[in-house]
């Protein structure tokens, strides 16, 4: 049997960009403070944006994924970048490298964003928490974090920058997740998605938020580093809750229709493309109060008013064969109009599911296509995203 | 008699005079995990050594088996369609993929015995 393609934890894929190769040269593999409790887990272990990473632990991605879904999944996601900054003004310096409102953002609220580069490409996408009045918590990609700081360090000036090196950051995923926190920290349990707040578990301190990358409630955890194997324990002491690898993390995000950066998205494709203008503030836009001032405005807003030759899409497939990354995306006359960026089995659908770019023209909903398989067409259409329900606790 | 090769793509043989019975073996099941949709080749095709035969696709891998012998695939296993997971459950007996009518007579040597190919995993 000879492997062909695989899934992206796999060590040869954290070279897909160049933010990857920017941290793939720094050095030595890295590990999170929970690699000594993956490994007594059984976690199998590969290198991934520079870390040891468990891909899947011994019950392996499908039961993990369909765990997570009924239950609840604890993932170890320290290997992000977490950066607080500090300074009067910040919102405002902020707004100019990143196309959202932060200025409205309510304290302990928290908001999805893109950093921008000045043609209007995507350097990261990220997660905006304001801690304070002039205090933002950021987390960022693990295979952007140098890049994005250097980034940041060259737009921002007269802030105070602390990356958090070797903070732990987990996420508890699913239904049962609200269960789970009710037991421990009542107070973050009435969180609703996209807030957070600082709060104790089993006397660990720890700032806890409604948010994740699966589609489901549930919340995403940082703390001290020298806290985390513990506190990742005392989670994974409920009965409902299991460790859920990189696998299972990528075929959720996937049914949740959400991007991973360097695939789905990255710095030649703008957040008009990639089908995220849900991510841009209505008060940044063409006719908004605070209209553009952030890095690539001109060609992001061109494309707000004129349209965009090319679109992020989701497909629905025929048959079981997964479709994966890099599948050509052909039309009726055989044609090649565009690729899958992102594609797999989604276990919760019982089905594969895929996303990809193509012309506008081919972008509606219902557009019979096919996606190019060891030289066989397979029967494509472009669907509805999310491709599974999301089910964020809104209150 | 039954005799039970293995090739370093983590395929195994099942010789039984001129009818040879093709699967993965257990170390590539667990390489692979969940294994979700498994594509058969045509019974009554013809096939030379190292074309490509089936396809099995998990949830994280895409993999292809080759045709180990050149002969007719005189049978497939039809239930994996229906339960692709039987070989991870069964990579050995039930999880079998294909039956390759031999044309010429196998040269058993180019194959690894059980000690051989237990030897080449411990490596991996």
């Amino acid at each position: 049997m000879t492997q062909t393609t695989s899934t992206r934890p796999h060590p040869d894929e954290d070279n897909m960009n160049d933010h990857a190769n920017a941290a793939k040269q720094s050095d030595a593999i890295q590990t999170t403070p929970l690699f000594a409790l993956h490994q007594a887990l059984g976690g199998k272990m590969v290198p991934f944006a520079g870390y040891h990473m468990p891909v899947q632990y011994p019950d392996g991605i499908l039961k993990e994924h369909l765990h997570t879904r009924e239950q609840a999944g604890l993932f170890d996601v320290s290997h992000m970048g977490q950066v607080v900054i500090k300074g009067a003004g910040l919102a405002q310096a902020l707004e100019k490298l990143i196309p959202v409102d932060l200025e409205s953002l309510n304290i302990n609220q928290q908001t999805y964003a893109v950093l921008t580069n000045k043609d209007g490409g995507i350097l990261d996408d990220l997660i905006v928490t304001r801690w304070a009045e002039d205090t933002f918590f950021l987390v960022v990609n693990a295979a952007c974090k140098e890049q994005d700081l250097s980034h940041l360090l060259t737009h921002l000036h007269g802030f105070e920058f602390e990356y958090l090196n070797g903070q732990g950051l987990m996420a508890l995923q699913g239904p049962a997740a609200t269960h789970v926190m009710e037991q421990l920290s009542p107070e973050a349990n009435k969180l609703t998605f996209m807030n957070g707040c600082h709060t104790q578990i089993s006397g660990k301190r720890c700032y806890v938020t409604r948010s994740g990358y699966t589609g489901e409630d549930g919340f995403e955890i940082s703390v001290d580093g020298h806290d985390a194997e513990a506190l990742a324990k005392t989670l994974l002491s409920f009965d409902a809750v299991e460790p859920i690898g990189l696998g299972a993390r990528d075929s959720l995000r996937l049914e949740a229709g959400l991007c991973l950066y360097g695939h789905d998205m990255d710095t030649k494709t703008t957040p008009i493309e990639a089908s995220l203008l849900w991510s841009i503030s209505q008060s940044r836009r063409p006719e908004g109060a605070k209209a553009g001032g952030f890095l690539g405005a001109e060609r992001i807003f061109q494309q707000i008013n004129d349209g965009v030759s090319t679109k992020r899409v989701g497909f629905e497939i025929e048959g079981r064969a997964p479709i994966r990354e890099g599948a050509e995306i052909v039309n009726e006359t055989g044609a090649v109009i565009g690729k899958i960026t992102s594609g797999g089995f989604g276990p919760t659908l019982n089905q594969p599911v895929a996303m990809g770019y193509v012309p506008k023209a081919f972008a509606t909903v219902g557009t019979k296509l096919s996606a190019m398989v060891r030289g066989k067409a397979r029967p494509i259409t472009v669907c509805k995203m999310p491709f599974v329900p999301q089910r964020y606790f809104r209150g | 008699m039954s005799n039970i090769k293995f090739t370093k793509e983590h395929e195994w043989l099942n010789i039984e005079g001129d009818i040879v019975t093709v699967g993965v073996t257990d170390f590539a099941q667990s390489q692979l995990g969940d294994v979700v949709f498994i594509e058969l080749p045509e019974v009554g095709e013809t096939y030379e050594e190292g074309d490509e035969g089936a396809v099995i696709e998990s949830v994280k891998a895409a993999g292809e088996i080759e045709i180990p012998v050149s002969g007719e695939i005189v049978a497939v296993n039809e239930a994996l369609s229906d339960d692709p997971e039987l070989v991870n459950r069964e990579p050995m007996s039930g999880g079998w993929f294909f039956k390759v009518k031999i044309a010429a007579e196998l040269d058993a040597s180019k194959y690894l015995d059980e000690t051989a190919y237990k030897a080449l995993i411990a490596e991996e």
